[in-house]
């Protein structure tokens, strides 16, 4: 804690920099609709505390959870079909690749028209753009497994069920934990653009309604609070993945 | 009975244009040590590979105790160059994994069986850690256990102290013919290291050319237990010699 405390300090001491020249800018151009004071944020933050917590965090979360849940069962199963079939991986690994190359913020006025104003069209957002890293970065994790290891354990006898289990899940654990370490934040973003196009709730949605109002400081107080979830549970994910993987780094 | 025999083996490398391994048959009877000694890339750990069968042979048949290998299953334990253990397991669990593999063991069971053969190669209390926090001998030796916990009399070694450094290796040559005399095992073990393969074996098997055809099986004039200061003797000292110059002559600099 005290090591990785002191690490951070430059960059805590450079963000605070950053925030003062916002505020000392913000304060010069004085038009608080268009540029508001990172002051002027965590006071409406704040004002805004009871709706935001109580409707449009929960909203936002619970599109962040599905999408992520579904994103994790779709890129595992993608990661472990591709590891296990030559043939599925050339049939696979293109068209995931080439479902990246969709401006999601671009179809998902779609996803709205065919879900509706609900939950699903905003998880198929946060879906369309998690699975990906997951599914890429797992696979990696399992072809990371070295032949050896898998030779040793055929010379044991061993079917291969046994090596994928004994050996290709531990090597694609550490690869696991950053992919979703990575996918948490997107997974967020996805539901916010989701949100933003078109909802009756959560933190995207509301983003845009101050931003009808005119009012600057409504526009990031949500923005702030995405940004603050995507943090706290990537740092989660961070503390699993100490308990989980021991021996990151040695191969 | 041999322990292990090969009759008319032959192999060839997927898109290679020739055997590597052709028309080769010998035989080691039990409880015997053989080194396998030869050049780089001549064809010695192909041997070990077709015998614990990771590789198939092309013609030709191999008998392990009189069966022949492919029907047999658990008849040999084969320990790589490197030791494999598996870093995210500890070393208690990384004996167990021949285990099971093998299957019908209770977890207690596996621990007990581990924390023995780690007591006999000298590893008592070691279960728990992980191996990165062992030395470099000590791997070697942990990876000779999980070897031993094949279940199987005949083991294979492939070039297994040669990522060592040189004191430690020649400790563990020594451990190892300790290890060899307590469990009478059969043991054909890979080196390219003539002076490793003469302390050790019984017999040296020289591949003198490749493709391999015969092995030339050569008796070390020494009996077990041996000592290092046998090798200074002056017979020894002439294998040595004659090994050398044998395989350098399939060695173009």
């Amino acid at each position: 804690m005290n090591r990785t405390g002191r690490g951070s300090l430059p960059a805590l001491v450079f963000l605070f920099v950053l925030l003062a020249l916002w505020q000392l800018g913000a304060m010069q151009v004085n038009a608080a609709y268009i540029l508001p004071t990172p002051v002027q944020i965590l006071r409406r933050l704040w004002e805004l505390r009871g709706p935001l917590f109580t409707v449009h965090l929960p909203a936002t979360m619970a599109v962040t959870g599905l999408g992520l849940a579904i994103s994790l069962v779709l890129g595992l199963g993608l990661a472990a079909a591709m590891d296990w079939s030559p043939l599925l991986q050339r049939c696979l690994y293109p068209v995931v690749v080439a479902s990246q190359t969709i401006p999601t913020t671009a179809i998902a006025p779609l996803f709205v028209l065919w879900f509706g104003y609900g939950v699903w069209s905003k998880v198929l957002v946060s879906v369309l753009m998690t699975f990906f890293p997951i599914t890429i970065t797992v696979y990696d994790g399992l072809r990371s497994a070295r032949a050896e290891m898998a030779e040793l354990l055929e010379t044991y006898g061993a079917s291969q069920w046994d090596i994928f289990r004994k050996i290709k899940v531990p090597c694609a654990l550490p690869y696991f934990f950053s992919a979703v370490k990575m996918a948490v934040p997107i997974s967020i973003i996805g539901a916010a653009i989701g949100e933003w196009l078109g909802a009756q709730k959560g933190l995207g949605y509301f983003s845009r309604r101050m931003m009808t109002q005119l009012d600057g400081a409504g526009v990031f107080a949500p923005i702030v609070l995405l940004s603050a979830a995507a943090m706290v549970l990537t740092g989660l994910v961070g503390l699993v993945e100490k308990r989980a993987v021991k021996w990151r780094g040695e191969s | 009975m041999k322990a292990l025999a090969f009759e008319n083996v032959s192999y060839q490398y997927p898109g290679g244009d020739f055997d590597i391994i052709d028309g080769l048959s010998f035989s080691v009877d039990p409880g015997s040590f053989h080194c396998i000694v030869g050049a780089s890339g001549c064809g010695k750990s192909t041997i070990l590979r077709l015998v614990c069968g990771l590789l198939r042979p092309r013609a030709g048949t191999i008998r392990v105790d009189g069966a022949p290998i492919a029907e047999q299953s658990h008849y040999c334990g084969y320990m790589p160059q490197r030791d494999l253990l598996f870093p995210w397991r500890t070393v208690g669990e990384n004996l167990a994994l021949p285990l099971e593999i093998r299957g019908g063991y209770t977890r207690a069971e596996r621990r007990e069986l581990a924390e023995e053969a780690l007591a006999d190669v000298g590893l008592a209390g070691c279960q728990d850690k992980l191996p990165k926090e062992l030395s470099g001998g000590m791997r070697q030796r942990a990876a000779f256990a999980r070897t031993m916990l094949a279940g199987s009399d005949l083991l294979l070694l492939d070039e297994p102290f040669s990522a060592l450094d040189f004191l430690t290796r020649v400790s563990m040559q020594e451990w190892l013919l300790e290890q060899w005399e307590k469990h009478k095992k059969t043991i054909l073990f890979i080196t390219h290291d003539v002076e490793e393969a003469v302390f050790l074996s019984g017999s040296v098997l020289a591949v003198d050319r490749t493709p391999v055809r015969t092995l030339a099986k050569i008796p070390v004039p020494a009996d077990y237990p041996r000592c290092r200061a046998c090798l200074a003797r002056p017979e020894m000292a002439e294998l040595r010699e004659d090994l050398i110059g044998m395989l350098r002559r399939q060695v173009d600099v």
